[in-house]
């Protein structure tokens, strides 16, 4: 094949390769600065800044003390997250097994239904939605956020979690049945290890979507104390003393993104199949 | 379907039961919402009083005359093409260069990956810091070249695009790969046997193959383009002299920023909702198959 005579290590094929590593470096290097600058330049010195000598964490006190604080903030970002991820995961498995292994009237309409969901602009929904949660007294919640952001997830989690049953045989259920499980006891018992791939994705791409989201809360909280991290960080640029204060912007995103960069390095082919599911529905 | 269950009915019963949280989740969190605004669309409602009985069309009127209507408009759908046509060029390029399995490829392939898993949020955050002035790694070559990443509307525009592009690329590289994969590797060789050029592969091979995900990818970006919001509302503000305002950022301003006139922003909002379904069925059209 004329992929492996290229990549033979001659001297030829390692002068042809070269200027390839070089431009392929180049461009991963485009992608990747960006965020290692970011690390570096919070933690080092700049005027107009916590930390205007030397290196440290002055930006980082700086975000700590912010109005209500960083913990807190921190906290409310981890309740709608961990919300939102066991709601999806729970909505979505349930959703999953009954599309994937059971006949009722209004399954196919009630799929498409929440595949629908797509097809609508989330500022669309987000105003009715406003309204709504202010008549169910769910105005200004972090519950209220949650319960959106789970909608929001539902069309990418049932699909992945319909075809991740799909793809188990049936014999597998089947067999436990006849064994005496009930339908609950065959899902927990013999599906749950099967699917558990698709569980980690949806889960994954459930904690990456409510951790980083910006527009339902920013529309649904309207009290300081309540709003979810990248609100506050968003907030926090105009407001310390009248000026944008870099420092504490810088780290803010490193505390935003922290969690989702390891999560993506240690999930990554996790990360890559939610994104090839998505693919292969087209 | 008899061993699934204890008869048909229970069987029925049962999937209703694990399909119920869905059915709830997508009754009152979406079908319940997307009934309400189009009521809203036909309603006076201002934000803090509330439904004041129907007005239509006086909404949809006042939607279509606001003074920054026809300019985020344009300036949407030209956001749009740009992202659309960079984003597919890029991610079906950077495929390419990384389609071949090997350890620096999947250095390169997490690489340009990286940025996705970040929020658009964070990602506009910090792009916010790159471009600024003062903080800017670049901020001595910008004050020797006179130069600004968002002080001009063109300037603003293509940074932005440079943001969506960073953010974006390796989700469109991640699709394309997939659809790369799914071409059969004999018609390849095929080709290279009747003496075919790699430019004359791509164009002749590679490309019609590849029609069903340069459909959905398309599909996807122009979507998520046209309902851009984040990235300009944090990084640009909209500006420089509003030449930065794109729609769903004008359906927010109108409901939340001094108007607060929900009814107005209902009514935009279900605009934009007509246009995207209208533009997707079109695009899937366009897309579909010669032989069909």
């Amino acid at each position: 094949m004329a992929v492996d005579s290229r990549s033979t290590l001659t001297v030829a094929g390692v002068a042809l390769r070269t200027p390839y590593w070089v431009f392929t470096g180049a461009l991963a290097l485009i992608f990747i600065f960006p965020l290692v600058w970011t690390a570096v330049a919070s933690v080092s010195p700049h005027p107009g800044t916590n930390q205007t000598h030397g290196w440290g964490f002055g930006n980082y006190e700086t975000l700590a003390g912010y109005q209500a604080g960083v913990w807190r903030y921190l906290a409310n970002s981890a309740l709608v997250s961990l919300l939102t991820v066991a709601l999806t995961l729970t909505v979505s498995l349930l959703g999953g097994y009954a599309f994937a292994r059971f006949r009722f009237p209004g399954r196919d309409a009630l799929f498409l239904l929440t595949l629908a969901i797509l097809m609508v602009p989330y500022a669309t929904l987000l105003i009715p939605l406003y309204v709504l949660l202010n008549r169910v007294g769910l105005q200004n919640s972090l519950v209220g956020v949650a319960l959106v952001l789970t909608m929001f997830q539902l069309p990418f989690s049932t699909f992945l979690m319909r075809i991740s049953f799909e793809a188990v045989p049936r014999e597998l259920d089947e067999a436990a049945m006849v064994d005496g499980c009930s339908s609950f006891g065959a899902l927990r018992r013999v599906l749950l290890p099967a699917v558990k791939p698709g569980l980690i994705t949806v889960g994954l791409f459930a904690f990456l979507a409510s951790w980083n989201d910006f527009m339902a809360p920013l529309i649904l909280i309207n009290d300081s104390d309540r709003m979810t991290l990248p609100l506050a960080v968003a907030n926090l640029r105009g407001q310390v003393q009248g000026v944008v204060d870099y420092g504490a912007t810088e780290a803010g995103v490193v505390v935003l993104a922290l969690p989702c960069v390891l999560l993506f390095l240690l999930l990554q082919r996790h990360y890559v199949r939610g994104f090839m599911s998505g693919a292969l529905k087209g | 379907m008899q061993t699934t269950a204890p008869g048909r009915r229970g069987s029925r019963l049962l999937g209703w039961l694990y399909a119920a949280p869905t059915a709830v989740f997508v009754v009152a969190l979406f079908v319940v919402p997307l009934l309400l605004v189009l009521k809203m669309a036909a309603s006076r409602w201002p934000l803090l009083a509330g439904d004041q009985g129907l007005n239509a069309p006086d909404n949809l009127t006042r939607a279509v005359s606001h003074r920054l209507f026809h300019d985020s408009v344009v300036f949407t759908v030209k956001y749009t093409l740009l992202a659309t046509v960079l984003l597919i060029a890029l991610g079906l390029g950077m495929a390419l260069l990384v389609q071949e399995s090997s350890r620096w490829n999947n250095l390169l392939r997490a690489s340009f990956l990286i940025p996705s898993a970040l929020g658009l949020a964070s990602a506009s955050l910090l792009f916010y810091v790159l471009y600024s002035p003062y903080a800017s790694p670049f901020a001595p070559l910008m004050r020797r070249l006179d130069l600004t990443f968002l002080g001009s509307p063109n300037a603003a525009l293509l940074s932005t695009v440079f943001l969506v592009v960073w953010r974006y690329a390796g989700f469109y590289m991640v699709l394309m790969l997939v659809g790369l994969q799914s071409i059969p590797a004999d018609v390849f060789e095929a080709a290279r046997a009747d003496g075919a050029g790699r430019w004359q592969i791509f164009r002749r091979v590679t490309l019609p193959l590849l029609r069903p995900t340069l459909a959905l990818a398309t599909v996807l970006c122009v979507t998520g383009s046209l309902l851009a919001f984040e990235q300009f509302y944090l990084l640009t503000k909209g500006g420089p002299d509003n030449s930065t305002v794109t729609v769903v950022q004008l359906i927010y301003l109108i409901a939340f920023q001094g108007q607060n006139d929900l009814g107005v922003a209902a009514a935009l909002s279900v605009l934009v909702l007509l246009a995207l379904v209208l533009l997707n069925a079109l695009q899937l059209r366009a897309f579909r198959p010669e032989e069909h």
